[in-house]
């Protein structure tokens, strides 16, 4: 039997109420959302190349919301809280998997911090619990608690309910549903600049002609800042390679997620059998999706001082994606200096957990032009004033 | 029986090798594939889906199904059977696809290697050969790397006979000539598995006979080329059609391959199908060898005519616009028979069929230059009609492509192109030039294909079907179980995009990356969509070429190796003390010194009571120590430090904290002035790099005009705190001749002197708020120098004592720690440290301090904090609540940064962060952590010495 079309094939129309830049996870939730909860169904998502193929297609697929401050407490939970109801809400099957992660602690200082946390999120009400090493051990059986390890295990942090969910399922979700509200997915089409009447903004310039908007999203990632720079606004973004790789089919060895920012290496396996891991980002800016393969062995050390067992699989494939990192690694969500123009970029390396949530907030900012209360202390003013979210910590991924 | 030796095993190549635990007579050195074809081992292993039977399919990295797992040593998880060579001894087993990682056996070692070369040829077949020696002749650098074990490549596969023959003629003398050419180094099984940026390349040597002696078993190398030449061959596709899954359908190449390189028939009964003239010559070469050609199909209706000659010279006649429609089972599921029907140019059935019973069906749909290395790091490829293949197109800077590679398959014609490849890639890298115009290669002829005369065009065909044909059994990707109607669903679901169809399908995501399945899904997607071959294009490649196993990328940076500890000269007396230790930064640190029957807290007690009554000793040798030398050295620490230091006069330490661009505590630490032109700032212990790093970053990006040097000396140093209130008196037994006094001596300057005959730089500085001598000798010189402190000590009871002490001392002083205090969202102001900042000067962060969010009143700020119950230590990383939590979420107000038991205080005490803390002293909060909230009272953070009297003894 043939399945229906997820999404259909459109020509862009002469206009649209809004115009979303970018057919990443982040754009289509926007989209999605925007349709069914605010209305605006005359939308058109632009994407220069294939849906979702930007860092949609390369995450490792972690959903967590164990972050310091509340203001990233608020949006991750967000996000999580929707990610709980998501399968139903897209009639989609996500592999949508709360297997639980666990943040690893090799040292004094990050025992202190990893504990911060943990108390942090436990009184945000988000799940937080920390481990001893003898739990940790309970938890991930193929993993190396000995105190003579280079960087011993001191213990993680644990979110139960956080796990993974397959990316490619997810931006399909969201793409029908979307699509079946009325939203134009429409590929291959690259936007180039802006149309404008003083400080509003009109429409796009793309690659298949002008389209009229009442209001523009960008969901661009690292390419915000290419597009903000033909308005003359310069973003606080440093875009950087980050890479992943997978091993071949493995049979069942570690049934949650485990991440390790000290000697940066994270892990989990997915439901078709590959290990997928991840490491921390290569150091230089750019926008060439690949990295060095230093960092893959740098990585792949640290994997096998953890996961002895790990060192009969294979490097099956590696592949980098490219983070837009802020000063703070926090996002940048909301308005800019241009009516009609709203940025939801800076995600560095938290973007795909925040998919649902991103969507959700970005969706009611453009659709009441003011902040989600969420995005409110996301806003592009804070580097401004200052008031910096700095989860450099929590990101697991030293940036 | 089905498959046989036409070639007996020569004397003395005898070997056995256990397959599923049946014993197999093998010829020494051959891959493990073509013992089992010889042994007439058909099913080697099963679909990772459906549990089909699977055999050998192909003879090299193009393997989709024989996949196995070796148990003889060196083990292997998971491997193509065609890439396995044999040994006495070999034991090896199928898999389905999933490799099951053996716990608690040791993984064969894998180890690195680094090598420069001025022109890197990957690939040793007639055009790799060519390349090699014409650059090396040229007078360059060559590394020639090829994955087989011995160089000779494809050729001795697909042509005809007499083309073969010349080949190998011109070919084996040159293979040996490649020996003698002293500058070449010739790299077997050795494949190049990815192309990075700037000309790295690297590539996995196995040397499975290492195993024995325990030797690495893999290499990795990292080669640095000045240009590379890409002859990296083809990899033969198959044709999609019913049942073309059995265990007796294989790659026409791949069968031919086996019976002229390994004289092993994979069939008595071969029906031979393809649609261009080398499946024809495959029919030949078979027959020659001895097997039974049952029929021939060509998809073409006017092949070529050399190849149908000679087989008719044979008796072999050509079915033309013929295909096998579907396969019939035998026992076991393997392969009973082909049915060949009449099709069209679609590949469509026009006609019945009829079945040739066959247990060998050889299958070519054309030759795929293997291009994938290209695209790691850019490349494109176009389609090209005429040969019914991609073609390299753009090739990335620096990397040129040869033979069938760049699709020239005669195999005269590639080591033609490969000479002026290799000569052309060698005249460059030896002049420097860069190559990154790709229509500069394509003018000297390098990269344009050359197609033999009298060429007749293949043609191209994806799949075969009738009317009854069942998609579900047409497998696309055998490895992945990939269907023709997995493509036709995610088509029917709306994928247009040959990327959606990859992940739709999961086709080309198998260990073998698509070789065999990438290009036949493009085509079948293009028919589909009715889009052409470049329309839909092909997915990216990515690396690695070849699946490396882990061990091989880690090498031998495990364990210790993983990121070598630095120790400091008085390490191996720690250690023989007993000390606890641990990780700060890269440093091994003493954490405590426990004593028969103590534990930390105990310890702790001991070694601080010591400190403040009397006399303690701290190896402080891991304190960055950054120089800073030059004309500008003030000005430059002026506008890094938040406090001046051009000011300070030579022979004086000052305090400074260093701020980020945004005005939060990077680092702190005292500086020196050694001269006028000369610093010596100390650093936090885990940052020295980090600091170091910063330095350099300002200093050439940002002020280039500054002439400032900056060199880390942290490890020429070992540094000994001697701290207390006989400090004094044990330095005077080591340095009797120095005015150690508090006036001769003043706080916060140093001394450069003798200590027993040592030179030493003395600093009279605290951290403890005791009075204390800092004596930095020569690293060679610290251990002999702390063993007399701790001599001359003696008398007074001098303990040693480690980070914990140290962190207790400093903390009841209210001193912070960077790292403990400070997290990158503190500034000076805030952990109190205002008097430090500078209002006249400009410095880094300067800007951001006065920002509205920082310079906000009701920051968090930096407090004591009493537990109302003396004898509890509350947990460091509690946060700090106004009222008892209840339900969630809860405001925190900050968190506790550090938190011990003071022997000073004869009780607990700590440090914290808390929103607006210094207007809040006497205030009551909880200190919450976990499950527990333990009340605490807000307070000054100097708990110890208020007034500072004990600085100076």
């Amino acid at each position: 039997m043939t399945p229906e079309p997820l999404w259909k094939t459109r020509e862009p129309a002469a206009s649209y109420d809004a115009v979303v830049v970018g057919a990443g996870g982040h754009g289509l939730a926007t989209a999605y959302y925007l349709a069914r909860d605010h209305g605006i169904t005359n939308v058109a998502v632009l994407e220069r190349g294939w849906l979702a193929g930007g860092n949609m297609a390369r995450n490792t697929q972690i959903v967590r919301s164990n972050y310091l401050w509340d203001a990233s407490a608020g949006l991750y939970e967000h996000a999580l809280r929707l990610w709980e109801g998501l399968e139903n809400e897209l009639d989609r099957e996500l592999e949508f998997s709360q297997r639980g992660v666990l943040n690893l602690a090799h040292t004094t200082h990050d025992v202190r911090e990893s504990v911060r946390r943990v108390n942090a999120n436990r009184l945000n009400g988000i799940d937080a619990e920390w481990l001893d090493p003898e739990e940790v051990k309970k938890l991930v059986p193929i993993i190396n608690i000995s105190p003579e390890l280079r960087y011993p295990v001191m213990g993680a942090t644990y979110q139960p309910r956080a796990g993974i969910a397959d990316h490619d399922q997810v931006a399909w979700g969201y793409a029908a549903a979307a699509d079946r509200l009325g939203v134009h997915l429409i590929e291959g089409c690259e936007v180039t600049g802006f149309q404008r009447s003083g400080d509003r903004i009109t429409g796009v310039h793309t690659s298949r002609g002008p389209i009229a908007a009442g209001r523009v999203a960008l969901c661009a990632a690292g390419h915000t800042s290419v597009l903000l720079d033909t308005l003359g606004l310069r973003l606080p973004l440093q875009s950087h390679p980050l890479q992943a790789l997978v091993t071949q089919l493995v049979e069942p060895v570690i049934d949650t997620v485990v991440m390790s920012n000290t000697v940066h290496v994270y892990v989990s396996q997915v439901a078709k059998g590959e290990l997928v891991m991840g490491a921390g980002i290569d150091a230089y800016n750019g926008y060439g999706r690949r990295g060095s393969f230093r960092t893959i062995e740098r990585e792949m050390e640290a994997a096998l001082a953890l996961y002895p067992v790990f060192a009969h699989s294979h490097l099956l494939r590696s592949w980098g994606g490219i983070v837009d990192v802020s000063p703070d690694a926090s996002p940048i969500i909301g308005r800019t200096p241009f009516e009609g123009l709203y940025v939801n970029c800076g995600w560095g390396t938290g973007g795909y957990k925040a998919t649902p949530g991103a969507g959700h907030v970005l969706a009611d900012t453009v659709a009441n032009d003011r902040p989600h209360p969420l995005a409110e202390p996301y806003a592009l003013e804070r580097f401004t004033s200052g008031a910096l979210i700095d989860e450099h910590g929590a990101a697991a991924v030293a940036h | 029986m089905t498959g046989f030796r036409s070639v007996p095993v020569p004397a003395g190549s005898e070997a056995t090798v256990s397959f599923n635990g049946r014993e197999l007579a093998a010829r020494a050195g051959e891959p493990l594939a073509a013992t089992l074809l010889a042994n007439g081992v058909r099913t080697v292993a099963s679909g990772v889906y459906t549990d089909r039977p699977r055999g050998i399919v192909g003879l090299g990295t193009e393997e989709p199904c024989g996949y196995v797992r070796v148990d003889s040593p060196p083990i292997e998880s998971m491997a193509q059977a065609t890439r396995v060579e044999t040994h006495d001894g070999l034991c090896a087993r199928s898999l389905n696809g999933y490799a099951r990682l053996p716990e608690g056996e040791e993984a064969p070692r894998g180890d690195r290697v680094w090598a420069h070369c001025d022109v890197l040829v990957v690939g040793a077949g007639p055009a790799g050969i060519a390349a090699a020696t014409a650059a090396a002749r040229a007078g360059a650098r060559v590394i020639l790397a090829c994955d087989a074990p011995q160089p000779g490549g494809g050729l001795a596969g697909e042509w005809d006979a007499a083309e073969g023959t010349a080949a190998r003629e011109w070919q084996e003398p040159r293979i040996a000539a490649l020996r003698d050419e002293p500058e070449l180094r010739l790299l077997t099984r050795t494949t190049v598995t990815g192309l990075y940026d700037h000309g790295e390349v690297v590539a996995l040597e196995r040397r499975p006979h290492a195993a024995a002696s325990g030797g690495a078993v893999h290499r990795l190398w990292h080669i640095r080329a000045g240009r590379t030449v890409l002859a990296t061959g083809s990899c033969e596709r198959p044709i999609v059609f019913e049942g073309n899954d059995r265990p007796g359908v294989m790659l026409a190449g791949a069968a031919v391959g086996y019976a002229r390189r390994h004289g092993v028939l994979a069939g008595q009964r071969a029906v031979v199908f393809g649609c261009h003239d080398e499946a024809l010559w495959a029919a030949v070469a078979l027959h020659e060898a001895g097997a039974t050609i049952v029929a021939v199909a060509d998809a073409r209706p006017a092949p070529g005519p050399a190849p149908v000659a000679a087989l008719y010279e044979r008796g072999i006649g050509v079915l033309t616009a013929s295909g096998v429609t579907r396969t019939t089972g035998g026992s076991g599921g393997v392969l009973s028979a082909a049915t060949v029907a009449p099709i069209d140019s679609d590949g469509n059935a026009t006609g019945e069929g009829r079945s040739f019973p066959c247990d060998l069906l050889a299958v070519s749909g054309g030759h795929d230059p293997a291009t994938a290395l290209a695209a790691h790091s850019g490349g494109r490829k176009r389609w090209s009609p005429e040969h019914a293949a991609f073609l390299p197109d753009q090739t990335p800077p620096g990397v040129r492509l040869a033979g069938a590679a760049a699709g020239t398959r005669n195999p005269a014609a590639a080591r033609d192109q490969g000479e002026r490849v290799g000569h052309a890639a060698a005249v460059e890298a030896l002049a420097h030039e860069s190559a990154t115009d790709g229509a500069e290669v394509a003018d000297d002829g390098a990269a344009a294909p050359v197609v033999g005369s009298g060429h007749t065009p293949p043609m191209a065909l994806w799949t075969v079907a009738d009317a009854r044909t069942d998609e579900r059994r047409a497998f696309v990707d055998l490895h992945r179980d990939a269907t023709l109607a997995d493509i036709r669903d995610a088509i029917g679901a709306g994928m247009t995009s040959i990327e959606h169809i990859k992940r739709y399908t999961t086709i080309g995501t198998g260990p073998d990356q698509g070789r065999t399945s990438g290009v036949p899904a493009t085509g079948i997607v293009a028919g589909l969509l009715d889009r052409t071959m470049d329309e839909v294009g092909g997915t990216g490649s990515r690396p690695p070429w070849v699946p490396i196993p882990l061990t091989a990328v880690a090498g031998r940076e495990l364990g210790e190796l993983f990121d070598p500890a630095r120790r400091t000269p008085m390490h191996d007396w720690h250690v023989a003390q007993g000390a606890v230790f641990e990780d700060v930064g890269q440093w091994k640190r003493p954490r405590y010194f426990p004593r028969e029957g103590e534990d930390m807290r105990a310890a702790l007690q001991r070694e601080c009571r010591a400190a403040r009554e009397s006399v303690g000793a701290l190896d402080a040798s891991t304190l960055g120590k950054i120089m800073v030398e030059g004309r500008d050295a003030g000005t430059f620490l002026d506008r890094i430090y938040a406090n001046n230091f051009s000011t300070l006069r030579p022979g004086r330490c000052r305090y400074g904290v260093m701020c980020t661009a945004d005005g939060m505590v990077l680092d702190d630490g005292v500086a020196v002035r050694l001269s006028d032109t000369q610093y010596m700032c100390t650093t936090t212990s885990g940052n020295a790099d980090t600091v170091r790093a910063w330095l350099e970053e300002w200093a050439q990006t940002e002020w280039p005009e500054l002439c400032v040097h900056i060199t880390d000396v942290t490890d020429h140093w070992a540094t000994i705190s001697v701290v207390g209130p006989r400090s004094r008196d044990v330095m005077a037994r080591l340095a009797p001749r120095e005015d150690l006094s508090a006036e001769g001596f003043a706080f916060m300057t140093y001394r450069d002197t003798t200590v027993l005959g040592v030179p030493a730089r003395i600093l009279r500085v605290s951290f403890t708020g005791e009075l204390t001598f800092e004596v930095n000798v020569p690293a060679w010189y610290g251990r002999a120098i702390w063993e007399a402190v701790m001599a001359a000590g003696h008398p007074y009871g001098i303990t040693p004592y480690g980070t914990e002490g140290m962190h207790l001392l400093r903390a009841e002083k209210g001193f912070i720690v960077v790292g403990h205090e400070t997290d990158g969202t503190v500034t000076p102001v805030d952990v109190g440290l205002g008097w430090a900042v500078s209002k006249r000067k400009d410095f880094v962060g300067k800007r951001s301090l006065w920002r509205p969010d920082t310079a906000r009143e009701d920051r968090q700020q930096l407090v004591g904090l009493m537990p109302e119950d003396g004898d509890h230590v509350v947990a460091e990383g509690a946060q700090l609540v106004a009222e008892r939590p209840g339900s969630v979420p809860v405001s925190m107000q900050g968190h506790v940064t550090s938190s011990y038991l003071s022997p000073a205080l004869g009780r607990s005490f700590a440090l914290g962060l808390l929103s607006q803390g210094r207007e809040r002293h006497g205030d009551r909060v909880y200190a919450v952590h976990l499950d527990e909230a333990v009340p605490v009272t807000v307070t000054d953070p100097v708990f110890y010495d208020k007034e500072g009297s004990r600085r100076d003894g």
